[in-house]
């Protein structure tokens, strides 16, 4: 009897719980309302099964509890009721599978009008990439990759001379428009997630995926990555803000295309001290970090890093000099910088190399030499 | 019983019976306890390593819940030991641990205790089996104490970043990983081979197979689909190897790792999640269906209510939607 009552407890609390509690998804900034009618139609019907079970489970227990003298009845084989259990949860199952493959065959059929955006995935960061006007896509390839190019295209392809690149973990895009989103990795799984959109998926080296989204509400809304990519996994955000066309065309405006970033970062630094610690801070893998053109990576930008005031994870400031260098290249675990994770390696240099990397971080941030002419500041909050 | 030399595979019994006249009774403390080829003393030995082995999980996870309860407070739990908590974690749980205690603890007990057998067909490769699950398990716990720690690559390992520069323990802790599945796939296919092969063929006189007990069926489909399943991660085990230790591509296209050309080119990160999944959903179902055998039995042993007689397809039926 207790646990009969228990059963019936547990069935009410739940029903209710399912309309007063106050977690549920975040609100739809998007054309994917189907996702979201395909998740209640999941929890319909898992909820109707388990209300239904539990509740015959109630009855059972109840109905045939101990009773003395009371004997079971030997009843090894029930053909019509099994073929219902089969019809019923056969029924249950389809309805549960069925509306998604609908769904995701329209989430991966872009509409004709689509504009195009590429999202780069990046160990830690994001990247974008708008055709420019002539709408063609320069080919890519990870050879390509320096720190010249850190999206990998090819010089040559004359598609690539206009594409529009965005630097920052921050893209901004039209209201209302739909968007083919290509993904693309050059280094391992990330997965580019923004959950108001509903809109996700898994971004693999060495192949495209795509899927498309409108966006329906202005505003701006946080993408993260939802593939673990390695220790920056958690510091792998951007930002996608929606606006009117306008105001959309206008910060397109200010991004530079890949001739005009390529040009200017191919150019490097004058002074030779500079240019060695270029050398070594590709070959010592920093950059893979540490940014030149001001966009968000797993460790603070160099653009503008010397002679600013950094904050540290403990609340302490201390402004970036040659000495701040040395210590945070030679002890990068000893205090971090705000807002970054511990995950610096040490790696081994003598002080000529940290003289030349010292030069490099300097040129970087007083002359703006190394990096792209106009590039857009991350986010502004 | 059936004598006719024809038909041998009707002798289930008799077979039974001269397996077990083959070899003597264990008769030393390391005989019968140690090196034992007893169904019941393996059964034992498996369950509790598993257990043990299942103990360091449960620390794993205490020391994750510890850094999600009071974020920051424990210095020693930075991202990088996290994630290796939550991969050693998983990848504990779900194969040395589950399918251990299941198919090697309970099937190697209830099997011939339930078919009425005397021993599993093969007791030699039956102990062969525990030692070298011991070996995979003592390999899995070595790599807590190698450069670099335990893989932190996450419990489906995905190439590339697994063995890639960014990820935890991806030089030691990955290799030691990948080697310890490879031994542990080969334990628990002797394991696997046997328990087949005992509930076909060393049945007691009228042990129909519709007759077993549903946790014998649990246990027979699970060890069926994880003969076919484990294969899949065994292959994918060793291609990644290779990819980490010869540098060939399997898994691993042309990509940049901090902000070097890796010298890849050409391999499917894809290929990688294919072959993993081919494993990873039927092992879902191999550490499921034992469970749901058991339960079903006590339930109709305490509910003093026979299951359905046509329930055993239950299984078969799982184990193809899997």
């Amino acid at each position: 009897m207790g646990m009969a009552i228990a059963l019936l407890v547990i069935v009410a609390a739940s029903v209710v719980f399912q309309f007063v509690s106050p977690w549920w998804t975040t609100p739809l900034a998007s054309n994917w309302k189907q996702m979201d009618d395909t998740l209640t139609i999941t929890l319909v019907i898992t909820g109707i099964f388990f209300v239904g079970i539990v509740l015959f489970l109630a009855f059972t227990v109840f109905r045939y509890r101990h009773r003395e003298g009371a004997r079971a009845a030997y009843e090894p084989d029930n053909k019509k009721l099994e073929h219902w259990l089969i019809g019923v949860s056969t029924v249950g199952i389809v309805a549960l599978l069925a509306p998604w493959l609908v769904v995701y065959a329209d989430y991966v059929k872009p509409p004709r009008e689509s504009m195009v955006l590429e999202v780069l995935g990046q160990q830690w960061q994001w990247r974008f990439r708008f055709p420019g006007v002539s709408g063609k896509m320069g080919a890519s390839d990870p050879r390509f990759v320096t720190a010249a190019n850190p999206y990998g295209l090819d010089p040559k392809d004359p598609a690539s001379a206009d594409n529009i690149l965005v630097t920052g973990n921050e893209v901004h895009l039209p209201i209302n428009k739909p968007v083919k989103v290509l993904l693309r990795s050059q280094d391992v799984l990330h997965d580019f997630y923004v959950p108001p959109f509903r809109a996700r998926m898994n971004i693999v080296p060495g192949m495209v995926s795509s899927f498309w989204f409108t966006p329906t509400k202005a505003g701006r809304f946080e993408s993260m990555c939802a593939q673990l990519c390695g220790m920056g996994h958690p510091n792998m955000r951007g930002y996608v803000v929606v606006e009117d066309e306008a105001a959309y065309l206008a910060w397109l405006k200010k991004q530079p295309t890949f001739a005009a970033s390529f040009a200017a970062a191919s150019a490097g630094p004058s002074d030779p001290a500079a240019a060695k610690g270029m050398a070594l801070a590709r070959s010592k893998g920093c950059v893979a970090c540490h940014s030149i053109d001001g966009s968000l990576g797993a460790g603070p930008t160099w653009k503008g890093l010397y002679g600013k005031t950094e904050t540290f994870a403990d609340g302490s400031t201390a402004v970036v000099e040659d000495a701040y260098l040395k210590r945070e290249i030679q002890e990068p675990k000893a205090r971090i910088v705000k807002g970054f994770a511990p995950i610096m390696p040490t790696i081994e240099v003598n002080d000529d190399e940290l003289a030349a990397l010292t030069a490099y971080i300097k040129s970087a941030g007083e002359t703006g030499q190394g990096a792209p002419v106009q590039t857009v500041q991350g986010s502004k909050r | 019983m059936s004598a006719d030399p024809q038909f041998p595979r009707r002798t289930k019994s008799t077979l039974a019976y001269d397996d077990h006249g083959g070899h003597h009774e264990p008769n030393t403390f390391i005989t019968k306890y140690v090196w034992s080829q007893d169904h019941k003393v393996i059964a034992v030995q498996y369950a509790c390593t598993a257990i043990l082995v299942g103990l360091v999980g449960v620390v794993l996870s205490n020391l994750m819940r510890l850094q999600i309860g009071f974020p920051g407070q424990f210095e020693f739990i930075n991202a990088e030991r996290y994630y290796q908590f939550v991969t050693m974690h998983g990848m504990i749980m779900v194969i040395y641990l589950l399918t251990a205690l299941f198919l090697g603890g309970f099937g190697n007990y209830l099997i011939p205790l339930m078919v009425g057998a005397r021993d599993m067909v093969f007791p030699y490769m039956n102990m062969l089996s525990f030692w070298v699950y011991l070996l995979s398990v003592f390999v899995l716990m070595a790599s807590f104490f190698v450069p670099g720690g335990p893989t932190g690559a996450g419990w489906t390992l995905y190439p590339p970043q697994a063995i890639l520069p960014g990820t935890p323990g991806h030089d030691w802790g990955i290799i030691l990983m990948l080697v310890s599945l490879v031994i542990f796939i080969v334990a628990t296919t002797m394991g696997g081979l046997n328990y087949v092969t005992t509930v076909l063929q060393a049945r007691c006189e009228g042990m129909t197979l519709l007759r077993m007990p549903l946790s014998v069926w649990g246990i027979f489909v699970a060890t069926i689909l994880a003969l076919l399943a484990f294969p899949a991660l065994f292959v994918s085990g060793v291609m990644m190897l290779l990819d980490k230790t010869l540098g060939t591509s399997f898994f691993m296209p042309a990509l940049v790792s901090m902000g070097q050309i890796s010298g890849y080119r050409g391999g499917s990160p894809l290929l990688f999640q294919h072959l993993f999944w081919f494993f990873g959903h039927p092992e879902v179902y191999i550490v499921a269906l034992p469970a749901f055998g058991i339960v079903s039995d006590l339930i109709s042993v305490h509910a003093r209510k026979a299951i359905s007689a046509t329930a055993p397809w239950c299984g078969p039926s799982s184990s193809s939607v899997s």
